[in-house]
């Protein structure tokens, strides 16, 4: 029996209102507001939270493939999969995959996913699918649109949810698009995308999906399905037979916003995290075609351990204080940040060489006298004993601010840095900046985690590396 | 260790120091002619006569060549030293060892930095890691030190920025009262208070500005001094201790003390033969990059015990009519702190303090001056102590 044998997801700190938005540039407000990722995030590091929101309770070693599915991929050329994996410290003999392009790709992926295992060339797979993608200033887009990311394990074993039918379709229509030098979403006229493209096709897939296992929408307890954006979602509710009230999974319009590649799985992460035993789920995208599923609901579902996805993510927010913070934290403008020397260099072999203690953040501990390190040392501060040590996973502690100050003077898009000294429950510090905080509320002894963040873009690429932040 | 072997083996018979500030119109090579000119010319010293060099700077060139460039040494040995913001008082030490050991009679020692030339408001940052302990600032890194300092002290942090401000008004005044200073300008204790923050808690006036500038001094065996003059300086003792700089590792490390800088009085202490320091020692230089860092040096050094800042500041004792004169000449928040040549800068106040040469600084009967800089912030240390002495 093939199917989702965990869930998780991750929604960005921060919100802005869609008042804001238009108070920018003039004209009338969606309702509510959208997660908006910080300055340091992007789709590889919310995709990161993701999967580690889903990795809970699951053995990281047991993981056998690693997919990323996003229209917003940090690297043209590089594969993003192959970070998230190093990142949450899969073993290497994992298969990674990026599957980009398409508003469907975390489907697509999690399609993937399923026939690797019922092939057998995978036990588990992870899927993650993340989004962070720009509307053009001033469009309905930039309303719209929000950030975040989902992940789910396939596996064959301990499964909550079974895959009781799927169906694709694909469409070749050019409705929405950026090209490899666009930075923001472009589409055809509206009623044509709506009419020929969105409402069609996401039509055909579920009448085709229900049609094909002769079901009927009173044979679900959810539908989750992707839309544009509310109005669009509540239509086609309608549309297809469902009691929005009941049957139509929140799509979150005015909390989070569409996100994406990511936004189907998310919803559906939100109805797992609901869901009971013998629910069936009906599941279906929309991004150059269709992907549907029929989901069932198994008994395991009661025995998944606690993590946080959708309901805590949602709930642990903060408003930015104005449109012109997100202007700066997604630079869409060149803003000051200070004339200091651009130190941001980097080595590529330097981040190499590192790389388990860069990536999956791992110390040292002392083989001779216990003591923990990070980064990992040579010789032991405590009893010098050379090269007796064993490497441990941090990234996971949890720990109190131990000092801190507000560095007005750093370089930096969101000053002051707040540059703190943590003591981990493990017995050994973190030293680096706190993320997602509001200067005014920090102070010493505060409970912090770790977090997966771009810290700069040092010799042209991406450097990522730990932050710290105030529990979420 | 044998004390004995450095001490009072080694004199100063000559000492320059440039104006400190920002020396639009002066070079590296401008600076060092100035101080090492003044110094031979101090000191009664011929350039031809000098047999070796010492040059330190932290940014400002590579190798030894640049002090036999400007001054032309021919074929001498010169060797460039680097150890941070101690980094001249380290040419001082190394010069001393070779001179100590017989090996030189005249050797011209160097500290040069030329900072202002790079168009940047605060110091040039290293790349220690490409994402680790990567991206923040010196005032930062000591606001740690000032965070934890009075958490631990239970000092509010109104009440802690005001002891901070102190010290800055104390330099301040000081800086007014020594022409080469680079500020020449008294502040209050509000305006100190008020000041933009640049590092909570540390504001505008709690931290040294950046700065040009040299210093030189010509030294030579204790048995010759005589031939140049009779108000030379005596090298007492020296400390140096490199911390492992595992603060933002060592869970056991305490930000409100500054271990390294303890260990580096102790070793010039002993070498020195000071057993007493607040009684015996009549004036002294302290690294005061932040006014956080002064304040924990005046424990970390043994003027005032563990948490007992507070009531020196309060009771003045660091002021230029207190028990212990501290930063006479402004320090560096108010004399300036190019980097390389700090440390010299310090020796010169004490040598001047000593021949009675610093004007309406000038303190009552000075006898032994304490004088450390120090690399680093608070987790990170890498203090140099120098200890001289009045010729008795």
């Amino acid at each position: 029996m093939v199917g989702i044998i965990s869930y998780g997801a991750y929604i960005p700190f921060y919100r802005l209102s869609r008042d804001e938005i238009a108070r920018a540039w003039g004209g009338g407000a969606i309702r509510g507001e959208k997660a908006v990722a910080n300055f340091d995030e992007d789709s590889l590091t919310m995709a990161v939270e993701a999967a580690i929101s889903c990795l809970v309770g699951i053995d990281r070693q047991t993981i056998d493939a690693l997919y990323f599915a996003s229209t917003t991929s940090p690297y043209r050329e590089k594969q993003v999969a192959a970070t998230i994996a190093a990142a949450t410290d899969l073993r290497r003999e994992v298969l990674t995959g990026d599957f980009a392009g398409s508003l469907r790709g975390g489907t697509i992926g999690m399609r993937a996913a399923l026939d690797a295992v019922e092939a057998g060339s995978a036990k588990k797979v992870l899927v993650t699918a993340s989004d962070c993608r720009l509307g053009t200033p001033g469009s309905d887009f930039e309303q719209v649109f929000g950030d975040g990311a989902a992940a789910i394990a396939i596996g064959d074993s301990g499964v909550i949810a079974t895959i009781e039918g799927s169906y694709s379709r694909f469409d070749e229509i050019v409705d929405l698009w950026r090209t490899e030098s666009d930075d923001f979403v472009k589409s055809w006229e509206d009623r044509f995308v709506i009419t020929e493209g969105y409402t069609y096709n996401l039509q055909q897939a579920i009448s085709g999906i229900m049609q094909k296992h002769h079901l009927e929408p009173k044979d679900f307890a959810k539908v989750v399905f992707y839309a544009p954006d509310a109005r669009r979602h509540l239509e086609m509710a309608r549309k297809l037979g469902f009691d929005p009230k009941s049957q139509v999974q929140d799509g979150m319009f005015d909390r989070l916003g569409n996100t994406g590649a990511a936004f189907a799985l998310m919803m559906l992460v939100a109805a797992l995290e609901e869901a009971k035993p013998g629910d069936r789920i009906l599941l279906a995208s929309y991004g150059d075609g269709c992907d549907a599923y029929v989901l069932r609901v198994t008994e395991e579902i009661g025995q998944i351990k606690a993590r946080r996805a959708i309901k805590a993510y949602l709930a642990s927010k903060k408003m930015l204080p104005n449109y012109e913070r997100f202007v700066r934290n997604r630079k869409l403008m060149e803003v000051e940040v200070g004339r200091r020397r651009p130190t941001m260099a980097s080595s590529a072999v330097t981040l190499w060489r590192d790389r388990k203690m860069v990536y999956g953040l791992y110390g040292s501990r002392c083989n001779r006298c216990g003591r923990l390190f990070l980064p990992p040392q040579r010789v032991c501060l405590y009893c010098q004993a050379k090269d007796e040590y064993e490497l441990v996973r941090l990234s996971e502690m949890k720990g109190k601010l131990y000092s801190f100050c507000k560095d007005e003077l750093a370089a930096s898009v969101d000053p002051p840095t707040i540059l703190s000294i943590v003591n981990l429950e493990g017995g050994c510090r973190f030293y680096g900046p706190m993320t997602d905080r509001d200067p005014d509320q920090v102070e010493v002894d505060m409970p912090l985690e770790l977090t997966f963040r771009k810290m700069h873009d040092g010799e042209g690429y991406h450097n990522y590396f730990w932050k710290c932040r105030p529990a979420r | 260790m044998r004390p004995e072997a450095i001490r009072d083996k080694v004199a100063i018979i000559g000492m320059g120091c440039t104006k400190f500030g920002e020396n639009w119109d002066k070079s590296a090579d401008d600076m060092i002619i100035e101080a090492s000119f003044e110094a031979l010319e101090d000191g009664g010293v011929e350039l031809k006569d000098i047999e070796a060099g010492w040059v330190g700077t932290v940014t400002t060139g590579g190798t030894g060549s640049l002090l036999s460039g400007p001054l032309k040494l021919p074929y001498l040995p010169v060797t460039r030293v680097e150890n941070g913001c101690g980094t001249a008082m380290e040419a001082l030490r190394n010069a001393s060892f070779a001179v100590a050991c017989g090996l030189y009679d005249l050797v011209l020692v160097v500290g040069v930095e030329k900072l202002k030339d790079t168009g940047l408001g605060g110091l040039p940052e290293f790349m220690f890691h490409p994402v680790y302990g990567q991206g923040f600032t010196a005032p930062g890194r000591w606001a740690l030190g000032a965070t934890r300092y009075f958490q631990n002290y239970e000092i509010k942090p109104e009440e802690g920025k005001r002891l901070l401000a102190k010290i800055a008004v104390k330099n301040h005044h000081n800086g007014t009262l020594s022409p080469k200073a680079h500020f020449q300008r008294e502040i209050t204790l509000e305006q100190a208070l008020a000041a933009p923050i640049v590092a909570w808690p540390l504001g505008l006036l709690d931290c040294c500005p950046v700065t040009d500038g040299a210093a030189a001094a010509v030294i030579c065996p204790i048995d010759i001094a005589k031939r140049f003059r009779d108000d030379y300086v005596l090298v007492k003792g020296f400390g140096v201790a490199m911390g492992p700089g595992l603060g933002k590792e060592d869970i056991d490390y305490v930000y409100d003390r500054l271990p390294e800088t303890q260990a580096a009085a102790k070793q010039a202490y002993e070498m020195a033969g000071i057993e007493e320091p607040r009684k015996e020692i009549s004036l002294a230089s302290l690294h005061d990059c932040f006014t956080i860092a002064e304040l924990m040096e005046y424990e970390a050094v043994g003027f005032s015990p563990l948490g007992g800042a507070k009531q020196d500041i309060e009771a003045g004792t660091f002021t230029l009519e207190g028990e212990l004169p501290v930063n006479t000449d402004g320090g560096l928040k108010s004399f300036g702190h190019p980097i390389g040549a700090t440390g010299l800068r310090m020796c010169y106040e004490a040598y001047k303090q000593f021949q009675g040469k610093a004007d309406r600084r000038q303190l009552k009967d000075p006898k032994i001056s304490f004088c450390m800089a120090q690399y680093g912030h608070p987790g990170f240390l890498g203090p140099v102590v120098t200890i001289l002495g009045r010729r008795d």
